[in-house]
């Protein structure tokens, strides 16, 4: 039994055609099926049941009522352990719900589990956790493909149709790239608009939570229950948040498209670019005017992006010490060599990575060399997107460099690895909001992704015109 | 100026001192969570998810704390930064649990002033302060409760701090004690600090240096940690006494961070310069730059009453008391109040401030000192106090029998007329009933008086104090002086 889309489901319920429970024993099902492709951390029947006693009671108003949900293990939920995929936080049971899968709860989401991530959201191939690699369910047998990462368990799960939607955190491209890996829509709205609150932090200026769907539709109820003002978070936008959904439409005459020439790198396929073309040519059939546009410091996006994320990191990751709480190494004689050893067997290789350049690029003597600097071209990148969009409603661009690759390909060459975020970074570092969908598919039927990229706070624009490519595919 | 020189064997040397204080700012909650502050509450009782570091938690500013620094900043007199940013200073430890302190590198919220001391001898002094800028405070390690544990009590984890650094302007162990002694006051007088030194609400870390005097600044230390101006000047005293005799010898002084032992009264390195931390500074990517506009800054300066400056130069205009004497009254808000209140219980007692002055500082203070009572909570009242002046004043009591009736007005809380009354203390001012006494006194000490006739003039004091103890020391002082002379007189 496939459901397609939330509101399917739904009026299967509205109308008694299926209830609470079976929406679950469903799920459930599924999950158990395709156990191997290692897409969850946590998964409990258990906990699935008891919130279904809880939805039964919701009224049917609730938007996602009894809509199947997978979190990605960086949320903090209250009851289901949180991992962030990392050793240092197994077994760390969260005593709070983060802001962003509390809405969900409170509008009567089920969650079916806590998905796979790269530890600490650091990683593009879901291939850092602790806790294994995530297959993308579009593997063919004998080559197990990367889903993507760092979110590649949530993509993968709404792609194996594990879930109905999927929260993610998209810090450089985190969301977007496993999206368009596992052939999935997924949205990383505008840096602020979804609270931090709750989220284990990877590069605060950087985090931001967004959603994974089956289609357009979905992501925009998703994001408009998701979103929203919270105190607590001093980083969040105070703006209303629209009616995503109710305003969705398909209408893209007279819409200047942006077409950054820097996005045309080289070593990217024919294929990518065919696509990319593709959906150039069909928005312009519906009325759209092409831009070709420029966004000059593009190029510098990927080395500015790895020295401010793991700055952050360094600093954010140094309350993993083995003193309140998660993993502590045992037989240490003094309080560093705690930490030393803590530290050492309890993160794994690509976040001792991280933490090390960040510390180094952070040091007395290189900060204002690195940090700084970064800094500047960070202001630079944002300013060529305030540029460009004063002559052009949104951007379009492919979202990652490659169709999904086999597991193991890149997993020795942190470089080449880096690399898969090459599209997806200069949004981040601007905090602008990006959607990438499903359009189109390489020699082997793997899915590429298009990009849309809009400004801040115009969500409604890309989802629009996401929509409107969506339309090719029905 | 040059009175502050210490003589070393070989020649004489100036210690050259700056002062980084911490204090504590008085807020019901925490810079950046809403747990409570309160002090001696059970371990890990007022610890918020934030204040421990759970994974996703982020910090708010509390917006009092911010007016509180402002408020102590204009009160330093000086520059408040419409701009400024908190950074992360990043260090492990176990009582640090996000394992960085959020304080102000670059940008302070406070920025450059002043505050004046004032000397004994009617002098003063300006010290600069080179910026102030809150921080959190960390939690505290107890080593001291498991032979081999060290536990972790988060109470103090996030409560705001004010660390307020002043310029190497300090010249001796007296002028820093005047200084903190100072500074105190004004967080007091606008109750940013409770000035608990006790409790740790402020404290203080000495960067020390010596030169001849002329040189260029020598190499300094800095102890960190201290929490009583005995000990302050303690720790100045020697680590001057140390570093001089080091230089003489021909030795360098190392840039050491040093920690003072209160037991022995000597500092001992805790880290060298190469052992110094890099704390890895960078603007806390949790928190937008503080922006506080000009309106605010405004209306917080016109909340501000009086401070000690002002009320400094009030007595000393409108009751004509020194300098010195106006500056030490003040120093203590609270003195200062009960001053106030005493002053202001009766019109004719402002002519007679330098009284009052010295029955507060000498009188009342012993009492209260002896029975260790602050005197915001003194049992007498201020209004009682003011009688009992007024009473020496119009010569009803003397200021000896005064002595003893503010005892037990300490003790029965009662007003110092009833006390007199219901005692019968009322000063002796009929003169034929003293002089009677003196007759009665002169005649029983006819030798003296030989005595005393003969040259030695002396004696006047013992007939006094005979005469004074016939009387129940209710005679008035000077009239009895005055029939005694008179009568000895006669007899001549």
């Amino acid at each position: 039994m496939e459901f397609k889309s939330i509101s399917e489901l739904q009026s299967l319920l509205n109308d008694k055609k299926i209830s609470v429970k079976e929406i679950a024993d469903t799920y459930i099902k599924k999950i158990k099926e395709k156990k191997d492709l290692n897409i969850f951390i946590y998964f409990n029947e258990d906990k699935i049941y008891e919130q279904v006693k809880n939805i039964e009671n919701f009224s049917n108003e609730k938007k996602l009522k009894a809509i199947p949900i997978a979190v990605k293990d960086l949320f903090c939920t209250k009851n289901m352990p949180t991992t962030a995929a990392s050793k240092i936080l197994e077994n760390f049971h969260p005593t709070y719900e983060s802001f962003v899968t509390q809405r969900l709860v409170d509008m009567g989401a089920m969650f079916v589990g806590k998905t796979n991530l790269d530890e600490f959201a650091m990683g593009s191939a879901t291939n850092t956790s602790y806790f294994g690699n995530t297959i993308n369910p579009l593997s063919e047998k004998d080559i197990p493909l990367a889903p993507g990462g760092s979110s590649g368990g949530s993509a993968a799960a709404v792609a194996a149709d594990l879930c109905l939607g999927a929260t993610g955190t998209d810090t450089g491209g985190s969301i977007r790239q496993p999206a368009s890996l596992c052939g999935v829509v997924g949205i990383k709205p505008t840096y602020g608009l979804c609270s931090r609150w709750g989220i284990a932090a990877f590069a605060s200026s950087l985090d931001q939570a967004g959603v994974f769907s089956k289609n357009v539709t979905d992501s925009s109820i998703l994001l408009e229950e998701m979103a929203g003002y919270d105190q607590r978070d001093s980083t969040s936008s105070n703006v209303k948040i629209p009616n995503f959904s109710k305003e969705l439409n398909t209408d893209m005459s007279g819409k200047i498209i942006g077409v950054p020439k820097e996005y045309a790198v080289d070593g990217i396929s024919d294929e990518i670019n065919q696509v990319w073309e593709d959906a150039i040519k069909s928005l312009e059939k519906k009325g759209a005017i092409i831009k070709k546009i420029s966004l000059p410091h593009t190029k510098y996006a990927l080395p500015t992006y790895y020295i401010i994320a793991p700055a952050e990191a360094s600093s954010n990751l140094a309350r993993y010490d083995g003193v309140k709480y998660g993993f502590r190494a045992d037989d240490s004689n003094s309080l560093d060599e705690m930490y030393e050893l803590t530290r050492s067997e309890g993160f794994g290789k690509e976040v001792k990575r991280r933490i090390l350049i960040g510390t180094y690029v952070l040091s007395a003597g290189y900060y204002d060399a690195y940090y700084i600097k970064a800094q500047k071209v960070r202001k630079l990148i944002a300013n060529d997107f305030v540029n460009t969009f004063s002559e052009c409603d949104f951007i379009l661009t492919p979202t990652a460099p490659s169709a999904a690759f086999p597991l193991n390909e890149k997993q020795d060459d942190p470089i080449k690895m880096y690399l898969n975020d090459v599209f997806t970074v200069p949004a981040s570092l601007a905090g602008i909001p990006g959607i990438s969908i499903p359009y189109g598919s390489d020699k082997k039927g793997l899915p590429l992704g298009i990009q849309i990229l809009g400004k801040h706070y115009n969500e409604q624009e890309i989802f629009n015109a996401a929509f409107a490519l969506e339309k090719d595919y029905e | 100026m040059n009175n502050n020189l210490i003589k070393g064997n070989k020649f004489e040397w100036e210690t050259i001192i700056g002062l980084e204080i911490h204090a504590q700012v008085k807020s019901k909650s925490k810079l950046f969570s809403n747990s409570s502050t309160a002090f001696g509450s059970k371990p890990n009782s007022q610890v918020s998810l934030v204040d421990a570091a759970m994974p996703g938690m982020l910090p708010v500013i509390n917006q009092y704390c911010i007016e509180q620094a402002v408020r102590t900043g204009i009160g330093l007199n000086a520059q408040i930064n419409n701009y400024s940013v908190f950074d992360r200073k990043n260090y492990f430890y176990a009582d640090l649990p996000q394992g960085y302190q959020i304080s102000q590198y670059k940008y302070p919220i406070v920025g450059k002033g002043k505050v004046t001391i004032d000397f004994k001898d009617g002098n003063s002094k300006d010290i600069r302060i080179v910026r102030l800028h809150l921080e959190q405070d960390a939690g505290k390690s107890l080593h001291d409760q498991n032979p081999t544990k060290t536990y972790v009590d988060l109470n103090r984890s996030g409560v705001a701090l004010m660390e307020i650094v002043s310029e190497p302007d300090i010249r001796s162990a007296e002028e820093a004690g005047l200084y903190i002694n100072k500074i105190r006051s004004i967080l007091m007088y606008l109750d940013t600090c409770d000035g608990n030194m006790q409790e740790g609400s402020l404290r203080a870390d000495v960067n020390i240096s010596v030169r001849k005097p002329g040189d260029e600044y020598g190499t300094r230390c800095e102890i960190k940690n201290l929490n009583s101006i005995k000990f302050i000047k303690q720790a100045i005293h020697y680590e001057a006494k140390r570093q001089i005799e080091i230089l003489e010898e021909g030795g360098i002084i190392e840039q050491n961070t040093l920690l003072f032992n209160t037991s022995n009264g000597k500092t001992r390195p805790m880290r060298s310069k190469e052992e110094a931390h890099d704390y890895r500074y960078f603007p806390d990517p949790d928190l937008l730059p503080l922006e506080i506009s000009q309106t605010e800054i405004d209306k917080l300066k016109s909340s501000i009453t009086e401070l000690p400056d002002d009320r400094k130069k009030r007595y000393v205009d409108d009751y004509n008391l020194s300098n010195y004497d106006a500056s030490v009254l003040t120093s203590d808000k609270h003195v200062s109040d009960y001053f106030d209140e005493v002053i202001n219980s009766d019109k004719s007692l402002k002519e007679s401030s330098k009284i009052v002055v010295n029955w507060i500082t000498s009188e009342l203070f012993s009492i209260l000192n002896e029975h260790n009572i602050e005197i915001k909570i003194s049992p007498i009242t201020p209004k009682y106090l003011g009688k009992l002046v007024k009473l020496i004043l119009e010569n009803v009591i003397s200021g000896k029998i005064a002595k003893d009736v503010l005892i037990d007005m300490y003790n029965t809380k009662k007003d110092p007329e009833t006390i007199i009354d219901q005692k019968g203390l009322k000063q002796l001012t009929n003169t034929s009933e003293i002089e009677n006494i003196v007759e009665e006194v002169l005649k029983e000490n006819q030798k003296m008086v030989e005595q005393y006739l003969s040259g030695k003039d002396k004696l006047l004091g013992f007939f006094v104090g005979e005469s004074m103890k016939k009387s129940k020391g209710k005679a008035n002082p000077k009239i009895l002086n005055e029939i005694l002379k008179n009568k000895l007189s006669k007899k001549n």
